[in-house]
């Protein structure tokens, strides 16, 4: 069902929500002016994990860069894509066009990645991707563009199905989300499991946006008698899907397992540690995995809805106080010349930031650190409000993310 | 040939009983829908934000009062009724002489500024809520399926809440004075009863079910700000289909539909969201008035 109450007044909303990012300073000064503009989901199922908390993360970027004390005025703008990429087309070509925005930040929901990554190659700016999933952004999509910083769906595959299948979930089936992330994540964790010698037993594609009842799906997936069910879903999907999976009982007796192939912090702490504990899941940042990480969460401040940074906002600040670093390097003319050329100097630096540590940005574009293999831990073991992880294991950066030459892109082979 | 046709109605079974929890719903919200359009002639768009606010308000009872599950079953609908009875006092009542556009304007407008408010103090992901562990003692353990205790309640507490309303309509006198002043409210008005007030109470009292639904969703689903919008849709589909108004329509095309959505979840899963629509588009070509309506 794709009729939702906002799309009756879709054409009206895009207009104001287009036409409200009023510049203050003038024109003149934009020779030294990078402007950012930050756009996710500011009102539906993502904005926990991206919307304005993404922008706070940006903003902290950008105070301890350090830029503006050499005289270098950042902007930053925010708009609500509404997980649409008509309405996310229409907010890039305004702000490039119009405002003179010179990068684009965030932009979760992989169909609005895509049409980003293409309008802002061919107008020459800069992409800096945290929240999106497709791991096409780096593959057969790949742009001089666009840095891919967080995650993606080969990572999410290789690491929660890795775990799964060496802890002895041979056969799998999957309840799926019925859109282009669902099938991505289907098809990339299906792959990993049949190379490690596994089965896929069946799946069941669900009806997106507007499925709230999983359990007849969960039904289904349990009479296949596969070893795991496999979530190919996010957000709210994922929530009422686990919600339930505890409500049927379907891993009792500990014969079937549930793996939710994509679980952000902001899910566990809707579902609750009762219903989540034990559930495996796999993030690049914690807000509580090191000194240096809860260093950048107490930097931070508060968030808006009183939460912890996800591994969406975390990106935004690293992948932004990079670039900053990069044009503090090449100039701000320069940077603002072409954003082929800023992504290639931000390739050529090494990264380091508070909440990814140390690392490198790849020629296709896919950032480089470390994955983490996590475990919701139960009531008894959290000690307060967001302890929600206990660490299982952590894939070093050059083996977390698809080999180079796997990705089909075409700025490998040049 | 019967081995097959056993492991088809193995298969399909459960999925009608899960169909059926899901028309419990459906038929609880369109009872609410066609009682405030029957008396007031209002379209009520805000009633999938409302359902949200009774999922919220239990929430907010448990967490902030401590008030349990059956505390917030009685009190969530009251004080969610109460919200009603002032937005029908303040706003709806003066568009009662205009068309029923206005009203589903005004109510569509309640509803996006109530969604957005929540969103804005809750965030998008949503809340838990646990359900009471008592439940357990009605769970149905089968080899074909483990149906939860809270489900089996679900389906308990919409039958007697709808058969009840439909008692209060149909048998009382106060459904009488109601039936008849939705026909001719002026001839009512002039035996001496104040039909305004009957209309204020009628909307807080739809308006009350509505949360009452959300209460009992909540454990169910994630309390989030989104909830009631992805049932609102469906619900009036079922009302339409059901007959605008009509309180018997509504609660049988609620329970129907929510076995064919099941039907439908086994045999085409990808469907499972629209076959609903389907079933509208084929009734109004049909019966235009709907399967119940007087047309």
């Amino acid at each position: 069902m794709t009729i939702n109450r906002r799309t009756l007044l879709a054409g009206a909303a895009a207009l104001p929500a287009l036409g409200g990012l009023p510049f203050r300073s003038a024109r003149a000064q934009a020779a030294n002016t990078i402007r950012i503009g930050v756009m996710n989901d500011q009102s539906g199922t993502y904005r926990d994990l991206s919307g304005p908390g993404s922008t706070q993360a940006v903003e902290l970027a950008v105070k301890e860069s350090g830029i503006t004390q050499r005289g270098v005025t950042v902007e930053v703008v925010q708009a609500d894509h509404q997980n649409k990429p008509d309405v996310g087309s229409t907010v890039v070509r305004q702000w490039i066009d119009r405002d003179g925005v010179d990068v684009i930040v965030d932009v979760p929901t992989s169909s609005v990645a895509l049409a980003t990554n293409t309008l802002v190659r061919e107008k020459n700016k800069v992409f800096l991707n945290s929240g999106a999933a497709t791991s096409d952004l780096t593959g057969a999509q790949c742009s001089p563009n666009t840095v891919h910083w967080t995650y993606d769906t080969w990572m999410l595959a290789q690491s929660t199905g890795g775990a799964m299948v060496r802890a002895g979930g041979k056969s799998w089936f999957f309840i799926t989300a019925d859109y282009a992330f669902g099938h991505a994540l289907e098809r990339d964790t299906g792959n990993f499991v049949k190379a490690q010698g596994g089965e896929v037993l069946g799946a069941v594609r669900t009806p997106f946006p507007g499925t709230t009842d999983f359990s007849s799906y969960l039904q289904q997936a349990q009479r296949s008698r596969a070893q795991v069910i496999g979530l190919a879903n996010a957000g709210g999907d994922t929530i009422n899907s686990i919600k339930q999976a505890a409500e049927f009982r379907i891993t009792r007796g500990g014969r079937v397992k549930l793996a939710g192939l994509l679980v952000f912090i902001t899910d566990v702490n809707s579902l609750g540690l009762e219903v989540a504990q034990g559930l495996v899941l796999s993030e690049t940042f914690y807000w509580d995995l090191n000194d240096k990480t809860r260093a950048f969460t107490q930097r931070l401040g508060a968030m808006p809805g009183n939460i912890k940074p996800s591994m969406v906002q975390a990106g935004c600040y690293a992948s932004v106080l990079h670039y900053l670093k990069a044009v503090g390097d090449m100039g701000v003319a320069a940077a603002k010349a072409s954003g082929v050329d800023a992504v290639t100097r931000m390739k050529a630096m090494p990264t380091n930031d508070d909440a990814f540590g140390e690392g490198t940005i790849r020629a296709d574009g896919r950032k480089i650190h470390p994955c983490y293999l996590f475990e919701v831990k139960s009531p008894a073991e959290s000690k307060g409000a967001w302890d929600y992880y206990k660490l299982l294991g952590t894939t070093p950066g050059a083996q977390a993310f698809r080999p180079l030459t796997e990705g089909s892109c075409a700025l490998v082979r040049s | 040939m019967i081995e097959n046709l056993l492991f088809e109605l193995e298969m399909a079974a459960p999925q009608v009983i899960l169909g059926l929890v899901n028309g419990a719903f459906y038929a609880l919200l369109s009872l609410g829908l066609a009682i405030i359009f029957g008396m007031l002639n209002v379209i009520n768009f805000a009633h999938g934000a409302q359902f949200m606010m009774g999922a919220f308000v239990a929430w907010m009872l448990l967490a902030w009062a401590g008030i349990p599950y059956w505390g917030a079953l009685v009190l969530a609908p009251l004080i969610v009724g109460v919200f009603g009875v002032v937005i029908e006092r303040t706003m709806i009542a003066r568009l009662y002489k205009l068309d029923h556009l206005y009203g589903l304007l005004l109510t569509f407008g309640l509803a996006l500024i109530i969604e957005g408010v929540f969103r804005n103090g809750f965030g998008s992901s949503g809340l838990p809520y646990a359900p009471p562990a008592a439940f357990n003692a009605l769970n149905i353990d089968i080899p074909i399926m483990f149906l939860p205790g809270y489900r089996v309640w679900v389906v308990i507490a919409s039958v007697l809440v709808c058969l009840a309303t439909w008692l209060v309509i149909e048998k009382t006198k106060i459904g009488a004075y109601l039936r008849a002043a939705t026909e001719r409210p002026e001839l009512v008005q002039a035996f001496g009863i104040n039909v305004p007030r009957m209309m204020t109470l009628t909307y807080g009292a739809g308006v009350a079910l509505a949360a009452f639904a959300g209460v009992l969703a909540a454990p169910i689903y994630s309390v989030n700000p989104a909830m009631g919008a992805n049932f609102i849709i469906t619900v009036f589909a079922v009302v339409v289909i059901g007959g605008m108004g009509s309180i018997m329509g509504s609660v049988v095309t609620g329970f129907g539909l929510g076995l064919i959505e099941g039907l439908a979840r086994v045999v085409y899963p990808e469907a499972s969201a629209t076959v609903v629509f389907v079933i509208m588009a084929i009734v109004l070509l049909t019966r235009p008035a709907g399967l119940f309506g007087r047309g």
